[in-house]
């Protein structure tokens, strides 16, 4: 049968990009995600192996799938779930992945509390995700090697059995801290095999945490007048040094509480209120966090005397 | 005897890939499928054993198609239909329901005539394979 079939002797990979959209996937990745260079790099790259991939296959020059699975590494709030999902639009477009649905779970969502919970609970998961990426937060708690009868062991097995059996089904992404990860690698080598794509996940610089922070407000239409701008970039290396620091996450948790703070500033100042007041946070909102004065601990610490 | 029911009753045995589009129909409609086996094949026997729970929020039917074939590797000799649930207000019932899989030998049905009161005889079918107890019938 597949001798009949007239394979075409020229691919223009160029029309195959334009024609499936994936190089609008990755330009909308380039314009919105700020810095992250080295992870947008590596994402282009995987575009082109997949585009190149699915040329060998139209010509008949390979026939096993490509394995897909990937890992990002990196620290919090540093992008790796909106990457996931651009990754599943990008796999959808190409055609190695048939919906291009993303289904977020962690531990909780695949293993269970007692026996015979946790084949269902992993099976039913991997059913929701079938056709499109599964990705899998702070992977590495599945496994608990301090307590051998921790049910986090089956979970794994019918990942892997999925991930082996069925990779034209799902796609599997792992994510989590960059040195947990390669420790649950070293001691799972089941799914060191199975994973080709690693990815990881760089820190943001100060000035991108700018950049996002003015983005955030944007979105929400706010704005920093210039002294709130300024006192925010004293803000953010000191937010850094703080325990629990999470990269985009502590922007968005600070932006939060900056809206909070000028509502409760307006509210209390009982005047009327124009357009230019709801939209601007300005340096009191900033300046009231406690980041300024030694940050969480001090705020403990305070407490406790 | 060929036993069926449900939709393409009348067409030859739905192939592998023909059951996935079909399921992926009934996914894309927001239904929910759901696989049942039974070996009792007389056409009243309605409520069919449940093969783990039906499965809502599927977005491809590659899920069904797993649980499908770890029935068909439990009860590959038995009868296995796929139900496909609709939960909107109003309808809340079996919108389609089909079989996949069927034994390899069907003995079929005999039919009994009871001579009542009166001469009027009362008609059943009995089907050959409940002879046997449940769980024996089908090899």
């Amino acid at each position: 049968m597949a001798d009949d079939v007239q394979l075409p002797d020229l691919i223009d990979l160029k029309a195959d990009i334009e024609h499936t959209g994936v190089a609008e996937v990755l330009d909308r990745l380039d314009r919105e995600l700020v810095g992250l260079a080295p992870v947008k790099q590596r994402i282009r790259e995987t575009a082109a192996l997949l585009v190149v991939e699915r040329a060998r296959q139209q010509l008949g020059l390979n026939n096993e799938p490509p394995t897909l699975h990937m890992s990002f590494t990196g620290n919090p709030g540093t992008g790796k779930t909106t990457v996931a999902m651009r990754m599943a639009d990008i796999l959808h477009r190409l055609g190695y992945s048939r919906r291009g649905h993303l289904v977020s779970v962690t531990r909780d969502d695949l293993v269970g509390q007692y026996i015979g919970h946790t084949a269902p609970k992993t099976k039913e998961i991997v059913k929701k995700a079938m056709g499109g990426v599964l990705f899998i937060d702070e992977a590495y708690y599945l496994y608990r090697p301090e307590n051998e009868r921790d049910y986090g062991q089956e979970a794994i097995e019918i990942l892997l059995q999925v991930m082996e059996n069925q990779r034209d089904d799902l796609v599997v992404i792992l994510a989590g801290y960059a040195d947990r990860m390669a420790r649950f690698f070293e001691s799972n080598p089941g799914f060191r095999s199975r994973i080709t794509h690693h990815i990881d996940f760089p820190d943001y610089g100060d000035g991108e945490l700018m950049i996002i922070a003015d983005k955030m407000l944007e979105q929400q239409n706010f704005r920093f007048d210039d002294e709130a701008r300024a006192a925010f970039a004293d803000y953010i290396p000191l937010r850094r040094a703080q325990e629990h620091f999470a990269n985009a996450r502590s922007i968005r948790n600070a932006i939060d509480r900056m809206r909070l703070r000028l509502a409760n500033r307006i509210f209390s100042a009982e005047a009327l209120v124009s357009r230019d007041d709801l939209m601007t946070i300005r340096e009191a909102d900033v300046r009231a966090s406690r980041v300024y004065s030694g940050g969480l601990l001090a705020g403990l610490d305070l407490k406790e005397d | 005897m060929k036993v069926t029911q449900g939709t393409f009753s009348f067409l030859p045995d739905l192939t592998d890939a023909q059951i996935t589009a079909q399921v992926q129909y009934c996914l894309d409609q927001g239904w929910a499928p759901g696989i049942e086996y039974t070996d009792d094949p007389h056409p009243r026997n309605t409520y069919w054993e449940l093969w783990g729970m039906p499965m809502f929020d599927l977005a491809d039917a590659a899920g069904v198609v797993m649980e499908l074939n770890a029935c068909r590797k439990a009860h590959g000799n038995l009868y296995i239909r796929i139900n496909a649930f609709d939960s909107t207000h109003g309808w809340e019932t079996v919108r389609m329901s089909f079989m996949v899989n069927r034994p390899a030998n069907e003995p079929g049905f005999r039919l009994e005539r009871t001579e009542g009161p009166g001469r009027t005889i009362a008609y059943t079918t009995h089907a050959y394979a409940t002879d046997q107890p449940e769980g024996d019938r089908y090899g």
